[in-house]
């Protein structure tokens, strides 16, 4: 069987990849890239702790499920907030997204 | 080592290779298709771990809801198809800095924990991880609650998405 180590060490690598394209891309799509990641790593994280502690209790594939609801709605709401903004300011490079109001 | 442990270290070199790819193309639209990678490797870890429903959704939503969804939103937010200057910003060393010290954080802070080389245990006879993952969601004694309440925030998310794509003059033809 595989220990709980490696995959916590997978999840954590993983989310450090999902970290670094988080703090530089300058794309406001590549950084929601980099979010999707980091999200992913945590749900290995939840099914892994389930699955290697009791397995009747369902929690951690409940967590699981609802991270992928909220994922999706972080998703459409951040694609949309893209989509808008590069409509208005004809740019999606997070520098330059520097005003308040428009 | 095992055959499941050989196993585990092809799908996590695959995953985590694909990771890389997905911060560091240049091509955002590559960069998407990598993505889509990524979260294939991260739902056979699922199956590895015997959750065969999560592994289900996470190619369905993931794959087929949300990696899609990036996609559209790369096609519709660039003038051509070639990116032109840096994609990194200036800081990207301070970045990639962050993201080593976290991942040694991390690495420090469970090894020191009790539980870290646990091995699973076998899982019980006619074991029906579907069947208990579908009562856990209905059950008022267990997670019908949280499980409204993100159906609900998912409802409110997908109409305020559209309220703000939407785009004024289209009908002002």
């Amino acid at each position: 069987m595989v220990p709980l180590s490696w995959y916590l060490m997978f999840a954590a690598a993983l989310f450090s990849i999902g970290l670094f394209g988080v703090l530089t891309r300058r794309n406001a799509i590549a950084i929601l890239l980099g979010v999707e990641l980091m999200l992913n790593a945590v749900n290995i994280n939840l099914v892994a702790f389930w699955r290697y502690s009791d397995v009747m209790a369902m929690a951690g594939q409940v967590f699981a499920v609802i991270v992928f609801a909220v994922a999706a709605a972080e998703v459409s709401v951040g694609l949309a907030l893209v989509i808008s903004v590069y409509r208005r300011r004809n740019t999606v490079v997070a520098d330059e997204l520097d005003m308040l109001k428009w | 080592m095992t055959a499941q442990q050989i196993i585990f270290m092809i799908v996590a070199a695959y995953t985590i290779g694909s990771g890389l790819m997905v911060v560091t193309t240049r091509n955002l639209v590559h960069a998407a298709l990598w993505l889509v990678s990524t979260l294939f490797g991260v739902a056979v870890a699922y199956a590895l771990l015997n959750a065969n429903f999560i592994a289900v959704v996470q190619v369905v939503v993931y794959i087929g809801a949300i990696a899609i969804l990036f996609i559209f939103a790369v096609m519709l937010t660039r003038k051509d198809m070639r990116d032109s200057g840096p994609q990194m910003n200036k800081n990207w060393w301070a970045g990639a800095l962050v993201a080593v010290l976290v991942f040694a954080g991390l690495a420090f802070l469970l090894s020191g924990w009790s539980g870290f080389r646990n091995i699973a245990a076998e899982l019980p006879a006619e074991f029906d991880a579907i069947g208990l993952l579908g009562e856990a969601l209905t059950s008022p004694e267990a997670f019908v609650l949280p499980f409204e309440v993100a159906s609900v925030l998912l409802l409110a998310a997908l109409v305020g998405a559209v309220y703000v794509a939407f785009n004024p003059r289209s009908d002002k033809k």
